[in-house]
């Protein structure tokens, strides 16, 4: 895969949060390099506390650092993700980078089959065909065809974290980031998710990741990356 | 990103006696973007949203409007004739109170009907099918054309309120505080709607609101505003996960988890 061209050069990245109302900084990343290739899945290997999931957001542009780039490889180009407009940022998000979080953020009473539909409704495709391919990921991640219909509030955690899995998968994105898709999903489920991703992974998609089962790590990963212990600043 | 941004807003300011309402506050938006507007009473969001639907003058700055022909013109300093017709076609309003952008005197039909007549459509067969297929996407039975908005429930007056101003399929939409006095099962029903609605139309939308819930889930972007100037701005999840801003961090910090 070294003769692929990097989708992901991140570039002397640093975070740290100022709490003002308590009047501390915190350092959370400094000097962080990192290049991925397509069909590349890396898991980034460190203990609770130390930045995992603050670089996938920053990686999202969901936080903001403080200095270094980040290039994603959007449309052709190398573009900075940390100095990126708004606009840019969207359209980035919408086209190249996709992201499953822990936890499901829709408005309330929207259909689970409308959500899992919408990353590709929003690019123009014609909605009958947008639900079609999201009936197709649901079945894949066994999700019950009787609840498609229902708004995911009240479903187990299990399986609205399967509908935020469909729903970041299906837009097909080259870049994937992955905030613990399986932490709430039994054996069976998880086993399902990894194999969806390993073949997601094997046809190109560059994955960076946070899994903390040894199971999953070992079933996913093409390389580890370790954070460096976190600094407290004054 | 081929299409120019609509509308551009320039160091927009308007002074009321001894207090500035609004510091040089600048944006573009672009069609299909939802930028919402939160900060306290008093922080300026209402008077910014009054200069750019052309209610209200500013002392400085340009509110920069792209015509459908291609010509950029400032609403700030367009004749008053030009700006109520530029307005009238191009800027839907939605309050807050619906009573304040229905006529309540009128039929449902009728208060979709007139700004489709006011844009020059006279076919009273015509308007009414209109008016009836927009009931219908807002969601309202079109057997209800006949009936007064009074005998609506506070979550349909706000509907009907969103059909009036949406069918001319203005351009951009400007809405203060939407979802403000109703239910919190009418507003997600609400907010389900609006997002629809933007995205199938694709137009620009600056939405005032106080609830960051809401400005989470339906826009793309975010300002905050403090004494009348910006503090802050971005992706709408990067300003509410990540806020720099000290009032920032205080108005994400004060709300209170369901």
């Amino acid at each position: 895969m070294s003769d692929t061209l990097p989708i992901l050069e991140v570039e002397g990245l640093a975070k740290s949060f100022t709490l003002h109302a308590q009047g501390v900084r915190l350092a959370v990343l400094d000097g962080i390099d990192l290049v991925l290739r397509p069909g590349e899945c890396v898991v980034l290997d460190a203990p609770s506390g130390h930045g995992k999931s603050t670089l996938l957001r920053a990686l999202y542009g969901n936080y903001r650092s403080d200095r270094g780039r980040i290039l994603i490889r959007h449309r052709g180009d190398m573009v900075d993700m940390a100095s990126a407009s708004p606009r840019l940022l969207l359209e980035i998000r919408r086209e190249t980078i996709g992201y499953v979080s822990q936890f499901l953020r829709v408005i309330p009473r929207v259909p689970t089959l409308d959500i899992v539909a919408e990353p590709l409704a929003s690019r123009g495709l014609a909605p009958i065909e947008a639900r079609r391919r999201a009936a197709e990921l649901l079945t894949a991640l066994a999700l019950p065809e009787r609840l498609w219909r229902l708004a995911p509030a009240t479903f187990s955690g299990g399986e609205q974290q399967r509908v935020n899995i469909a729903r970041a998968l299906i837009a097909a994105h080259p870049l994937l980031l992955l905030d613990e898709p399986t932490a709430s999903l039994d054996t069976e489920n998880a086993g399902r998710v990894l194999a969806l991703l390993a073949e997601r992974r094997d046809a190109g998609t560059a994955m960076v990741g946070i899994f903390h089962d040894p199971e999953a790590r070992r079933s996913i990963a093409t390389r580890l990356f370790p954070l460096p212990e976190r600094t407290l600043a004054a | 990103m081929s299409e120019a941004p609509l509308p551009e807003i320039d160091r927009l300011a308007k002074r009321y006696g001894e207090r500035q309402a609004v510091r040089g506050v600048s944006f573009a938006l672009w069609p299909g973007e939802v930028l919402a507007i939160v900060g306290e009473s008093g922080s300026g969001k209402t008077t910014l949203l009054n200069m750019i639907a052309g209610r209200v003058a500013p002392d400085a700055g340009a509110v920069r409007f792209r015509s459908a022909a291609g010509a950029v013109v400032d609403l700030a300093a367009l004749p008053e004739a030009d700006l109520r017709r530029l307005v009238r076609r191009e800027i839907g309003f939605v309050h807050q109170n619906p009573r304040d952008g229905l006529r309540l005197s009128v039929s449902a039909g009728a208060n979709i009907g007139e700004p489709i007549m006011a844009a020059g459509a006279r076919h009273y067969g015509s308007i009414r099918r209109a008016a009836a297929a927009w009931l219908e996407r807002v969601e309202i039975d079109p057997a209800r054309l006949d009936d007064l908005p009074a005998t609506f429930s506070g979550g349909m007056q706000q509907r009907l309120q969103i059909a009036r101003a949406l069918v001319t399929e203005p351009r951009l939409v400007l809405m203060d505080e939407p979802t403000g006095g109703l239910d919190v099962s009418v507003q997600a029903r609400l907010l389900d709607l609006l997002r629809r609605l933007v995205a199938d139309l694709g137009i620009s939308v600056v939405l005032v609101t106080h609830d960051l819930g809401v400005a989470r889930l339906l826009a793309h972007r975010l300002m905050v505003m403090q004494q009348g100037q910006v503090v802050e701005s971005g992706v709408t999840d990067q300003v509410l996960d990540d806020p720099h801003h000290p009032y920032t961090q205080l108005l994400v910090s004060s709300v209170l988890a369901a």
